[in-house]
């Protein structure tokens, strides 16, 4: 039988980091095949090669046992490749039919034939087993079923290849299972070949037939998935011991240092409060849109609140801009730190002196000499790998860039520190060093610190508490330390 | 060509330049040509400077060819009152000013695209400079020595308006260089919101750059109008090009964020040779001008090369 698909020795490259390297898989007809890894490993590069997005620097990729040598988006969907994002592609003021039939409406003339639509539509919607309304608007419907409209979408184009990026991440367990089962009955009865992507690897062993575990942009692990256990998946997924992953916490907990009460937003928040004491480190968890980033920006004064306080050490604090906030003491990794972190076309020394320079000031003017030396020491102890303070910092890996952005709130001297992300896009060993240097900070300098992250691993094995947060509120206050998985997904997923 | 350290284009062309100026025309190396070159440097120079602290935040200034023409008429009127010298200086230095305030608030606290804002200051001003002359063109009387000197004279054998532009440069440098306001136009042109996250006061970064570019614009219009001893208003036409021109010759990056006061002087230095060469050859004005457009486009063009891509 020939495959599916057929990866042969795929690289890819971009500036500083090689993203994949000579990666290799098949996929047969039915199969369904979990692609596990850490973030950073790859997944989503070959995910955009598949779609087309990227060209793969080397390697070849088969079709059904054909060649493919220009790949492209439109050529790719043309041969039967449909790939699910995450953050779902969909324009939200159109209506499901238009949607699933995007591109391809039925005509009459020069005018679209709605009720062919509406029997297209319906048609593939059956086959799947859900029920929805052909012309209700994408926009007003759940999660759950706009996956499930991306799946139609994928079906009325004859995909015979779909790849899902985390498909669960956003879903409940009710919506879990009905999904799993579309996607099993796709696979057995009419030949769909699926990648799926996911980091629950209770789902990969439930759902799939074989895995491929990436790491580091190198295939570790191609086989099936029976005989496998979940530390071994741990195991090849971050290359060593799983209790190796976190530092070991003893943390020393002092006066609050930071309160927020009653924080809302127009659009998002409502009557959210938090604190995080000294020495302390707090996590922040939700699921895409729960209000993580939100809360940590209103905090900062990064956007308008619409009500709240903000105490600081006990007294009351008005933070109505960046600039008020970190003259209280607060400093903010942001969630993207290419748009919004970092000075990209600058230098490492001028993005980690860029809060600090009044340090550097003698006379009115800037102490170059001081500055290298405090660059320097910063470029030292964070173990930023940049050829020298004077590098372009866009040409640094996503790891020391994000170095560079926490250098420059050590050199800031921030009291309390709010992080969105922190490691998202970082490599493993970056991120470990990364979570040293927060413990560091927490309990050797007594930084408050709080951590807004989507993956609940980092939560859990980094922090003391955390907030959980669903749909702009929190849901749940936890010990970090007894908390399991399964509680906090309890309280994080949509009902 | 991209792995040579910043800055080596820019001294090739001028030493090209300087080798090919030298073969066309016996006269250009010649020490009256050498200090001619200067002072138009020096002219065009201060406007170009202006303009490095806008384009650095990303900006654009078109009004200033129009401030000359304004602080050129003013200036006239002023004397021809008889206001005393060090007044009028004051009352057009601060015009230049009051037209980068406008400029400025627009840009940064309304978020105007700096390009339509300018655009708009740059009729709105010439139409100020033609009101006060009434359409015709002001005669100050015969002008103050001491007024006269500053482009007309020379001092040590050099033209003044060099020292002007020396002095200018150096200022400009120290700021860029070595001091947090220097840093924070740099960080707003890099990245916004980033800047604006570190703390950074983006709003009064932009509105200065643009009190900067107004003033200097200003002081090259006292110099234009001490040398031609005559305001009109019709003086200054397309200078915002020329001070633009320069910027972008000497690496300023129309993205923000990129530009030195050394390549700034060198842009200046380019253009000001090519002039030059045009004229000694006996060029035709209008065939300079398509040469003129020719550069500016050539400029963007390889500073586009320049940027890495996706």
């Amino acid at each position: 039988m020939t495959s599916a698909l057929a990866l042969a020795g795929i690289t890819k490259s971009f500036p500083g980091v090689r993203a994949l390297k000579g990666v290799s898989f098949s996929l047969q007809p039915g199969e369904i095949r979990a692609l596990v890894g850490e973030n950073g490993a790859g997944k989503s590069t070959l995910m955009k090669i598949l779609s087309g997005a990227y060209s793969a620097d080397e390697g070849r990729i088969e079709l059904f046992g054909e060649a493919v040598l220009d790949p492209t988006p439109a050529g790719m969907i043309a041969r039967g490749v449909a790939v699910i994002y995450q953050e779902l592609a969909q324009a939200p003021h159109l209506t499901v039919a238009e949607n699933v039939l995007m591109g391809r409406l039925p005509c009459k003339g020069a005018l679209i034939d709605w009720g062919e639509a509406k029997r297209r539509t319906m048609e593939v919607v059956d086959r799947l087993g859900f029920d929805v309304d052909p012309t209700a608007r994408i926009g007003t419907l759940s999660i759950a079923k706009r996956q499930m409209v991306e799946i139609a979408k994928a079906l009325a184009r004859n995909a015979k290849i779909i790849v899902l990026d985390e498909p669960s991440a956003v879903l409940a367990q009710a919506e879990i299972d009905q999904l799993f089962r579309v996607v099993r009955q796709l696979a057995r009865e009419s030949g769909v070949a699926f990648v799926y992507i996911s980091h629950r690897l209770r789902e990969v062993f439930e759902l799939s037939d074989t895995v491929t575990v990436l790491r580091d942009g190198t295939v570790i692990h191609n086989g099936p998935s029976n005989g496998l256990t979940t530390d071994d998946l741990i195991r090849s997924m971050v290359g060593r011991e799983v209790g190796d992953v976190f530092p070991t916490r003893t943390p020393r907990i002092g006066e609050e240092a930071l309160s927020a009460k009653g924080i809302s937003t127009p659009a998002l928040l409502k009557n959210v409060s938090i604190h995080v004491r000294k020495g302390e480190i707090v996590g922040l968890f939700g699921l895409a849109g729960a209000g993580r980033t939100e809360l940590l920006r209103a905090i900062y004064g990064a956007d308008p609140r619409g009500a709240g306080e903000v105490s600081i050490n006990g007294a009351m604090a008005s933070i109505g801009s960046p600039r008020a906030g970190i003259t209280k003491g607060l400093g903010l990794v942001p969630e993207d730190r290419k748009t919004e972190g970092l000075f990209l076309i600058q230098s490492v020394g001028f993005n980690i002196m860029s809060a600090s320079l009044a340090q550097i000031v003698r006379f009115g003017l800037l102490s170059l000499r001081r500055e290298r030396k405090i660059v320097n020491g910063l470029i030292e102890r964070l173990r930023i790998r940049t050829p020298n303070a004077a590098a372009a910092t866009q040409n640094l890996s996503g790891g020391n860039q994000q170095k560079c952005v926490l250098a420059r709130l050590v050199s800031a001297e921030c009291e309390i520190l709010l992080a969105d992300e922190p490691t998202r896009g970082v490599d493993v060993g970056a991120k470990r060093e990364i979570y040293d240097l927060l413990v560091e900070l927490a309990e050797a300098r007594g930084l408050a610190i709080v951590i807004a992250s989507s993956e609940l691993p980092e939560i859990l094995g980094l922090c003391d508490r955390l907030y959980v947060l669903r749909e702009g509120e929190v849901t749940a206050e936890l010990d970090a330390r007894t908390a399991t998985e399964e509680d906090v997904m309890h309280f994080a997923a949509l009902h | 060509m991209k792995n040579l350290p910043r800055g080596t284009g820019l001294a090739g062309a001028l030493i090209v330049l300087i080798i090919a100026a030298s073969l066309i025309s016996p006269h250009f190396l010649n020490p009256i040509n050498i200090l001619n070159v200067l002072r138009q440097v020096a002219l065009y120079g201060i406007l170009g400077i202006g303009m490095t602290f806008v384009i650095l935040t990303k900006g654009i200034d078109l009004s200033v060819g129009s401030t000359v023409a304004l602080v050129g008429v003013t200036g006239a009127v002023l004397m021809e009152q008889g206001v005393p010298i060090p007044l009028m200086v004051l009352i057009c230095i601060a015009i230049g000013a009051l037209v980068g305030c406008v400029n400025g608030f627009g840009v940064s606290y309304f978020r105007i695209p700096a390009f339509i804002m300018t655009l708009g200051c740059m009729v709105m001003v010439r139409g100020f400079a033609m009101m006060i002359a009434d359409g015709g063109t002001v005669n100050p009387g015969k002008l103050a020595d001491n007024f006269f000197v500053l482009g007309g004279g020379y001092m040590l054998g050099v033209p003044t308006p060099i020292y002007v532009f020396a002095i200018v440069c150096i200022i400009a440098a120290v700021v860029l260089s070595f001091t947090p306001f220097g840093r924070a136009i740099y960080a707003v042109g890099s990245n916004e919101e980033a800047a604006r996250l570190s703390g950074i006061n983006v709003p009064l970064v932009i509105f200065s750059v643009y009190i900067i570019c107004g003033v200097l614009a200003a002081l090259s219009g006292l110099i234009f109008l001490s040398r031609l001893s005559v305001g009109d208003p019709n003086s200054g036409l397309g200078l915002e090009l020329e001070a633009i021109t320069i910027a972008v010759i000497g690496g300023t990056s129309l993205f923000g964020g990129e530009g030195t006061v050394l390549g700034t002087m060198g842009g200046a230095m380019v253009l000001a040779i090519i002039a030059n060469i045009l004229n000694l050859a006996g060029v035709s004005p209008f065939s300079q001008q398509v040469v003129k457009g020719a550069i500016i486009v050539l400029a963007v063009l390889l500073e586009a090369g320049r940027k890495p891509r996706k």
